[in-house]
């Protein structure tokens, strides 16, 4: 057993108290002190893929883009296509480096052409509002602003989330089309509802004020119990994902790691003009793409976990996310391999603290939730 | 909480004393500590260890944790119970989640072994320490 982190100041949401009270664990993740659990891991995990489960993303962050210039900023700052975005919509992007490698990943909002917002990683607030602001404003017409300290972030997830929302919602948001966003009242509170999530199920996240989401929150346990809501923590967060295939900065993705080599080519769209890392990525592309984050499983016991050396018959990779998977009952886990062992079926070996254990590349994602 | 009769270590290991036999396991707050388990490997029967030596590995869904002998001696059984099914050791560490039995060379004991209270102490002190 390690010995406990030093102590550290540690920020904690507006839902901290009410945390304490249902009897999570509380850790530090990326100087926040969040719930990593209240009743289990594994059954969290299991709430979420069969009925629903709350949790606290207080802690993302939150960038307003606003002005005429906005829409421009975002294109010449994220790889996606800004300009497909209709309002009320929302997609999957990045802020990433001249090298075409990840600042963050993040969604993007698009409430009207002079107005988005930009939800990203906690404890990358800082710095990816220091590079949009740099790097938008040097254009003119655009402002952009942290406001992460005017939101709390609920998300609610699983199969029954929309019967739960549909409750204590006006208007009611199970009409909301995936990747889709309204000003929406949640428990008599002015909140702002999307239908995204971090799991791989149907859900929900509710952005609200920091004052109202205790309320929110406990309405949402309250109203509830009869669809067997549970409120989860990080732990079940971690491997909700990783069964869905969603990277994790600073484990599957980081500023070494190009948007091609984490198989998110999808996001990048060269053909829209300019944006930053664009001429990388296209070069990369045009000369082959070295590495690819792959899933795998294990064939022999144990997992393997983040940072443990692979080998493989084509050259050397590493795992960058690894788990037991609740839903399959195995060890899974994410790893960047060289692209000549990426294809599904390769055999290579992960060493596992001195033990080298066979795995397998495998088709991803591991878990898809049943079309409804 | 912890049983008075057996020994404990900085790593969170107990050890039973029955005679020749010692009987290995880890502690309700090593349990806790870990959440649920998912995964226990375990050495062979045979396998002669020396006191503080890596016997085995127990996993949990967030973290892994190496497992070190209280004691030093052969192992003449092993816990396949909990191989097969690790939750076992967080319903019932001290009992039917035990790890492995030691037939125990003569030198067995390790200096460094706490009472329940001392453990309790160090715990303690552990936590605030966090």
């Amino acid at each position: 057993m390690g010995a406990p982190a030093a102590a550290a100041v540690l920020k904690r949401t507006p839902l901290y108290g009410l945390h304490r009270e249902l009897g999570a664990r509380m850790v530090d993740f990326g100087g926040w002190e969040m719930p990593v659990q209240y009743a289990g891991i594994l059954e969290e995990h299991r709430a979420v893929r069969e009925r629903v489960g709350l949790f606290d993303v207080s802690h993302m962050g939150e960038l307003d883009v606003q002005g005429p210039g906005a829409l421009d900023a975002l294109q010449a700052l994220t790889p996606n296509d800004v300009a497909k975005l209709a309002d009320g919509r929302i997609h999957y992007s990045a802020f990433l480096t001249e090298r075409g490698t990840f600042v963050d990943d993040l969604l993007v909002y698009r409430r009207a052409a002079d107005s988005f917002l930009v939800v990203v990683n906690a404890s990358n607030t800082p710095k990816d509002f220091e590079w949009a602001r740099t790097r938008a404003q040097s254009r003119g017409q655009v402002r952009v602003e942290d406001r992460s300290a005017d939101y709390a972030l609920i998300a609610v997830q699983g199969p029954k989330s929309a019967a739960l929302m549909s409750r204590l919602s006006k208007p009611d948001p199970s009409d909301l089309p995936y990747y889709g966003f309204r000003d929406t009242e949640v428990a008599g509170a002015r909140t702002l509802v999307s239908r995204t999530g971090y799991t791989g199920e149907d859900g929900f996240e509710v952005y609200c004020r920091p004052e109202d989401a205790e309320r929110i929150f406990r309405r949402l346990l309250e109203e509830g119990k009869p669809e067997g809501v549970a409120p989860c923590g990080l732990g079940a967060r971690d491997t909700l994902r990783l069964e869905a295939k969603m990277a994790l900065y600073g484990n599957d993705i980081d500023d070494t790691v190009t948007a091609y080599e984490a198989d998110l080519g999808w996001i990048v769209k060269p053909a829209k003009g300019e944006f930053i890392g664009r001429e990388a990525l296209v070069a990369q592309k045009a000369a082959g793409i070295p590495r690819k984050l792959v899933g795998f499983e294990m064939a022999d016991r144990g997992i393997a976990r983040h940072g443990y050396a692979a080998k493989t018959a084509a050259g050397s990779g590493v795992v960058t996310s690894g788990t037991h998977s609740p839903t399959l009952g195995r060890p899974i886990g994410l790893a960047l391999l060289p692209s000549g062992a990426a294809a599904v079926g390769t055999e290579f070996e992960v060493d596992i603290r001195g033990r080298s254990a066979a795995a397998r590349v495998v088709p991803t994602p591991f878990y898809k939730r049943p079309s409804a | 909480m912890n049983p008075e009769d057996l020994k404990y270590t900085a790593s969170h290991e107990w050890v039973r004393v029955d005679g020749e036999i010692g009987t290995i396991g880890i502690t309700e707050h090593a349990q806790k500590q870990l959440g649920e388990i998912v995964y226990l490997e375990l050495p062979e029967v045979g396998h002669v260890y020396n006191v503080n030596e890596e016997f085995g590995t127990v996993e949990s869904v967030k973290a892994v944790s190496e497992l070190f002998t209280p004691v030093a001696g052969e192992v003449v059984e092993v816990n396949k119970s909990a191989v097969g099914e690790p939750g076992i050791i967080n319903d019932d560490p001290f009992g039917d989640g035990w790890l492995i039995r030691l037939k125990l060379s003569s030198d067995a004991e390790g200096e460094s072994l706490m009472t329940a209270e001392a453990y309790e102490t160090y715990v303690r002190e552990e936590e605030q320490g966090a």
